[in-house]
């Protein structure tokens, strides 16, 4: 027998008599709706987190620090340290001489925009090369701060989330004050939540008159890195750890990203918890309001497995609905939408958008149509065992 | 004639709970090829009950229920479908067609369990909507069409197999005298010029009139002495 052609035409005449039950099944897909919204905006969340901080680096980009650092926070250099990394080979050279920049990294308090209370921005000092080794800094407002000044420029993140950080106004650290000479962007990357200036000015107002904290080095490319990696980890003057900045970063963020991610798919499980019990309750009313229907269907012949897929396929198309609803609302709710968070690596705050990617679209609707199938599952059995004789004195 | 119902000592018990409930107790029941019978009886006498054991749509507690070759007690749940769909047309008392299919598709229904291809089965349906005399109501939907015009629908979707019996439980009992006349005619003509055998529940002496053969089913036997 033609069973595809039997299957298909009952869940299509099943489907169409879906309008007639439009209540519960509206509120099942809502219901999903919501599931997918909240597991797309958190991944949203960790994805946004993510990509801002793998954007900051470049494969043919490292970092040095000192060894046992997991951070710039807790790594340091004396200045006779760092020139004996800026020879070794495989760094590139600019213009401004080698491409490495000898950085130091504060952490200061700045009052939010959104809420006004104070939260921590990094404050970088570098080196002239800093503009060579990260090739992606374009000033978007003002210009570049002067060597040897109290000058910063702000990226455009830390400028957006923090009030007084536009250009003309300053910044009044201890004895310091900082006047705010431009804005830049780091392609959508982690420079962007930070503040620059001349490590030369910074190292005195910290009282560290000889002190670094990392290296960053722009390599002739990406496949010079091991060779560099290797001279250096070598060198018995120095007791360092290299990584591409890329790897760096993808490090960093992961301990923010797996939070983020666990929290969201906690929610959004105890919601899928909620969704099915509504999508087993619609579909088993469904069974029910079809009860006389599915009996006569089976009486003229129709075997139990096109009732049992015509349920689950109605279960289904609920839930893609639902899925393709929520993760749709969830798009033009969050995506692109700004926001700053604690970087636990170094407590301080990472601006980033939110990111709704296709993939993780996909992951919600597919996440829904597991929901509906398996939420279809018990109700579709039902339906298939249902004794036809009894089921036949049901009135309509 | 050749039997072609045979049923012998039927016996059927429904549990409520921890409750029996006896509905037919030793029933035995020839119904000849070429048949129309009549099958009347007190409300709750068990004629449904019957009319289900016969159409596989339920199993007896005991005895056993042949139709034709074939011993549709013991047949498994799949080869029961199989054989009701080659086998056997229902024809309900409230109709149960499908309200969002037209007429065609409610008659074309049954055909999808056929090997008929499309063009076949919108033949067949047309066929069996003619012989009911609704061939202007092909495109229509069950709840635009009367009571009487959905119960010959009904019967389109019966007979459009070209089943081996038909099976109807109080097909009249929902509509008004004039188009459950209709319906009467309907199969009457059915049984003597196409040859189709007819088992009829009914609690109404104008229809079981209508029957080549009556019989009466009361504390779970058929009261009535059959002819032999
Ligand atoms: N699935 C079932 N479970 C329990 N009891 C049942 C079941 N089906 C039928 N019965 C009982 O069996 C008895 C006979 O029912 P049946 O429907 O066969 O009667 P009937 O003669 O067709 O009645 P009516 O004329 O009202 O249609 C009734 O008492 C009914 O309650
Ligand atoms: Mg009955």
């Amino acid at each position: 027998m033609n069973w595809l052609t039997q299957v298909f035409a009952v869940a299509l005449f099943n489907l169409r008599s879906l309008p007639e039950r439009k209540g519960a099944a509206v509120s099942a897909a809502v219901g999903i709706a919501g599931v997918a919204a909240v597991l797309v905006g958190v991944l949203a969340i960790a994805q946004g987190f993510r990509s801002a901080m793998t954007a900051s680096g470049a494969p043919d980009t490292a970092i040095i620090l000192r060894s046992g650092a997991d951070s710039e926070m807790t790594s340091n250099f004396t200045r006779e340290e760092t020139r004996v990394i800026s020879d070794a080979p495989g760094i590139a050279r600019g213009a401004n001489g080698v491409m490495a920049s000898n950085e130091l990294f504060v952490i200061i308090d700045l009052p939010k925009r959104s809420t006004g209370t104070s939260s921590n921005v990094p404050l970088r000092g570098v080196g002239v090369a800093a503009f060579d080794v990260r090739s992606e800094i374009a000033m978007v407002q003002g210009r570049k701060f002067e060597l040897g000044k109290n000058e910063v420029i702000v990226g455009a993140g830390a400028a957006r989330a923090f009030s007084g950080l536009d250009v003309g106004q300053s910044i009044k650290i201890g004895m310091n004050t900082w006047n705010i000479v431009g804005i830049f962007t780091a392609g959508g990357g982690l420079a962007e939540s930070e503040i620059w200036t001349d490590a030369a000015v910074l190292q005195p107002a910290y009282n560290r008159p000889e002190g670094y904290q990392s290296v960053y080095a722009k390599l002739t490319s990406a496949e010079a890195y091991d060779e560099f990696k290797d001279a250096l980890t070598t060198n018995p003057q120095l007791k360092v750890k290299v990584a591409r900045l890329s790897d760096h970063y993808a490090e960093q963020s992961t301990s923010t990203t797996d939070f983020i991610t666990t929290i969201g798919v906690f929610i959004a499980a105890m919601m899928a918890l909620g969704a099915l019990f509504g999508d087993l309750n619609t579909m088993y009313s469904a069974v029910s309001a079809r009860t006389r229907e599915i009996a006569t269907l089976r009486a003229l012949g129709f075997g139990a497995g096109p009732v049992v897929i015509s349920v689950l396929t109605e279960s289904l198309a609920l839930a893609l609905c639902g899925g393709l609803l929520g993760a749709g609302l969830a798009y033009l709710a969050f995506d692109g939408y700004q926001a700053a968070t604690m970087n636990f690596q170094t407590f301080s705050q990472v601006t980033f958008a939110f990111a709704v990617t296709a993939p993780l679209v996909l992951t919600a609707v597919v996440g829904a149509a597991v929901l509906g199938l398996v939420g279809g599952l018990l109700p579709a059995i039902r339906a298939a065992r249902m004794p036809i004789s009894s089921a036949l004195r049901e009135s309509a | 004639m050749s039997s072609l119902v045979q049923i012998k000592d039927v016996t059927k018990t429904f549990h409520r709970g921890s409750e029996d409930v006896p509905v037919l107790s030793g029933l035995n029941l020839t119904v000849a090829k070429g048949e129309f019978l009549a099958l009347m009886g007190p409300s709750g006498s068990g004629k449904s009950t019957l009319l289900n054991l016969i159409g596989g749509l339920d199993r007896p507690t005991k005895g056993s229920v042949s139709i034709g070759d074939d011993r549709v007690d013991q047949l498994s749940e799949r080869a029961l479908a199989a054989w009701r769909a080659r086998h056997v047309g229902f024809v309900f008392q409230f109709y149960n067609l499908m309200p969002v299919l037209t007429a065609l598709r409610n008659v074309e229904l049954p055909l999808l369990l056929t090997h008929l291809n499309k063009a076949q089965r919108r033949e067949h349906a047309e066929t069996a909507l003619k012989v009911v005399g609704l061939s202007h109501r092909l495109k229509h939907y069950p709840r635009t069409l009367s009571g009487g015009e959905q119960q010959r629908v009904g019967i389109a979707r019966a007979i459009v197999t070209d089943p081996t019996i038909l099976l109807c439980d109080e097909p009249t009992g929902d509509l008004d005298r004039k188009s459950g006349d209709e319906i009467l005619t309907l199969l009457q003509t059915l049984n003597q010029e196409q040859g189709k055998t007819i088992i009829m529940v009914t609690h109404d002496p104008h229809a079981s009139a209508r029957a080549t053969r009556t019989v009466h089913l009361d504390k779970g036997q058929l009261s009535t002495a059959q002819p032999e």
